[in-house]
């Protein structure tokens, strides 16, 4: 059988190329296949990535504080590109400071976000998801 | 008698033929004459070899002839890919790497209006792309199908997904000529445009040339190996690589600038050359060829005075009271002109200049500022020249002036692109015999030698 691809990159202006490598390396290891566009990578570049791949999800990592802002519009911009229902979820320090997780996580979801994660979630919890998720569309 | 090779270029304007002693590596003589392509490219041919014939005293015994050819419009390729900045760009550097040009590139599913555009337009070739290896199927398999409803009767290179390969082959059958090579983009944001190169090469070879009105040569030479583009680029290859016996002599960039257009080519993995940059965009081909379609000498000169504006022309005038306008709606209605007194020569090279330094910049990388609260993050999109060791000037203006240093270091970084990757101070080498195309060839069949020869006549200045 085919590898589902997954593309990976940490969205907008932010450097943190750690956990990017990690989360390259065990979804590799997992059994898929990683479109890693790295560190920097605005929304289109994740946009077209999934395109010409054909990717089943999208993994957005936003460490920096910013990730509201960036994320914004993601959604819209994926049905617009034909990308429908993929797949799309966030992690890592999608926010600024200690803030309330459930109104967090409802902002994201209202974005569109399928998973939304916080900080420290290990790539493992990521991966049992989105078999999850990859299982139920069959 | 001596063993010779004779090497041919059947330029937009003028047929060039090198004559090349084998055993001493040394050029002989060198001809010209008018491209005589309305009637028949052997006229013109003829002319330049007696000519040269005329000049060579000793017996000499040609044993090998070869050809490149930009002649009739050279060769024109469209380009269709999925996404315009991933494997429809890709496309497109494949093609200008195979020495075409590149009448257009389309993106997407393609519509039954584009598909009439394609159908009417005059290229010689299609380059179809459109997702990685395993990616995206739907763009292409729809793009193969429209191709095959509307019968186009022009070659097309498949090289796109290779899932896909199988089924476009089903829907072209007998229908289309098709050639299937590997993928311009296997995956994601990595090119692999030599494939592709060498599958448009092979048709140009067997089939393009004949349809030139250019069948008649065909029995005199031992055949037209490739455009002239893709000739003078792969000199540029044997030159800064090597080949399997000689040293060659690192990273460097060629300026050519032309009646139409200006072409650079730079052989160079161009990585950043600062700490702490991070790269952005497409991988760069090591060799790349880019080609400015309105920076030329006179077919091009309105709108090289479009691109840069009197402004910048002036900046490199010596002449102050020349009519900048009027000077360029010359040389664009006639464009056969050839600068004779002071002034003249003096604006065809403010206009070499302007040419040198808009085409670079296009061809360089540049540098963008990413805010951020720690501070600023630099990231480089395109290929970093700044180290670049040499810059090598061809083509006529260049070859023929009396100070082609001055116009290629025009080509060079100044602080008013202060975020531009040009290269900052290259040594500056001259094609002087004018041999560049005529070494691509000779690369084809004896690679060692023209590395030798290139070293020996290309000249630093
Ligand atoms: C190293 C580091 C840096 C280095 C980065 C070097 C580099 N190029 O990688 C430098 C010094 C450059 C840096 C800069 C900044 N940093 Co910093 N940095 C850190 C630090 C100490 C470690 C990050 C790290 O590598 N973690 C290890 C990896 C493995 O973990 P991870 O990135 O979180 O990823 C894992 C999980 O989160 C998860 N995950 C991540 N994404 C996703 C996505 C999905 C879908 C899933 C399922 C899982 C998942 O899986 C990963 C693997 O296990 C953290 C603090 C911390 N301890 O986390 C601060 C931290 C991230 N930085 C922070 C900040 C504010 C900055 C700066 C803005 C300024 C500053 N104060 O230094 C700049 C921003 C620069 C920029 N434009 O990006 C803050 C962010 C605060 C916030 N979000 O509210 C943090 C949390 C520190 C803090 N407590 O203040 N930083």
């Amino acid at each position: 059988m085919e590898k589902k691809k997954i593309v990976l990159g940490v969205i907008g202006s932010d450097c943190h190329a750690v956990g990017n490598k990690i989360l390259d390396y065990s979804l590799t290891d997992a059994g898929f296949k990683v479109v890693n566009i790295g560190v920097l990578s605005p929304q289109e570049d994740f946009i077209n990535a999934a395109l010409e791949t054909s990717a089943e999800a999208i993994f957005v990592s936003s460490l920096y504080g910013h990730g509201e802002i960036d994320c914004k519009g993601l959604r819209e911009k994926c049905d617009e590109a034909g990308l429908n229902n993929i797949l799309l979820y966030v992690g890592g320090n999608i926010v600024v400071g200690k803030q309330e997780w459930k109104d967090v996580e409802k902002r994201f979801l209202d974005m569109g976000f399928d998973r939304v994660y916080p900080p420290g979630t290990s790539a493992e919890k990521g991966i049992s998801d989105l078999r999850e998720d990859l299982g139920k569309r069959g | 008698m001596m063993d010779a090779y004779l090497f041919i270029d059947f330029g937009s304007t003028f047929t060039k033929l090198t004559l090349v002693d084998i055993e001493r590596e040394e050029i002989i003589a060198t001809e010209k004459a008018y491209t005589t392509v309305e009637t028949d490219v052997t006229i013109g041919y003829d002319k330049a070899l007696k000519k040269l014939k005329e000049k060579v005293a000793v017996e000499y015994n040609i044993t090998n002839k070869l050809a490149c050819s930009s002649a009739a419009g050279g060769l024109k390729i469209i380009a269709i890919g999925f996404v315009p900045e991933l494997t429809s760009e890709a496309a497109k550097r494949a093609a200008l790497g195979a020495g075409a040009k590149v009448i257009k590139t389309y993106s997407f599913k393609l519509n039954e209006s584009e598909l009439e555009e394609i159908k009417n337009s005059n290229a010689d070739i299609i380059l179809l792309s459109g997702g990685t290896d395993g990616g995206n199927s739907e763009t292409i398999i729809h793009n193969a199908e429209m191709i095959n409803k509307f019968n186009l009767k022009i070659p097309v290179v498949v090289a796109g997904n290779k899932s896909c390969d199988d089924e476009i082959k089903s829907i072209f059958g007998d229908n289309i000529e098709y050639h299937i090579t590997e993928n311009t983009m296997p995956n994601l944001n990595h090119i692999n445009v030599d494939p592709a190169r060498e599958t448009i090469r092979n048709i140009f070879m067997e089939k393009i040339v004949h349809a030139k009105g250019m069948e008649n040569v065909e029995d005199s030479i031992s055949g037209i190996l490739m455009p002239t583009p893709a000739s003078v680029l792969k000199a540029a290859e044997v030159l800064s690589m090597g080949s399997r016996d000689e040293e060659g002599i690192g990273d460097l960039a060629v300026l050519d600038i032309g009646g139409a257009t200006t072409d650079v080519h730079s052989i160079a993995d161009g990585h950043p050359t600062n700490a702490g940059i991070f790269l952005r965009g497409l991988e760069e081909p090591h060799s790349k060829r880019t080609v400015e379609g309105d920076l030329g000498m006179r077919y091009s000169a309105i709108s090289v005075f479009e691109a840069a504006g009197a402004k910048t022309i002036k900046k490199y005038l010596k002449y102050d009271d020349l009519d900048i306008e009027e000077e360029v709606n010359n040389r664009n209605t006639n464009t056969s002109f050839v600068a004779i007194d002071e002034k003249e020569i003096d604006f065809d090279e403010a206009m070499a200049k302007v040419c040198a330094n808009i085409s670079m910049k296009r061809h360089a990388g540049f540098l963008d500022t990413v805010y951020s609260p720690l501070g600023n993050i630099h990231t480089q999109e395109g290929k970093d020249l700044m180290k670049l060791p040499y810059l090598l000037g061809t083509g006529g203006v260049i070859v023929n002036s009396r100070n082609p240093k001055d116009i290629l270091s025009a080509a060079t970084f100044t602080m008013e692109d202060p975020t531009s990757l040009k290269p900052r101070e290259p040594k500056i080498l001259l094609d002087k015999e004018y041999i560049l195309s005529a070494m691509g060839l000779l690369a084809m069949v004896n690679a060692n030698m023209a590395v030798r020869m290139l070293k020996k006549y290309i000249v630093e200045i």
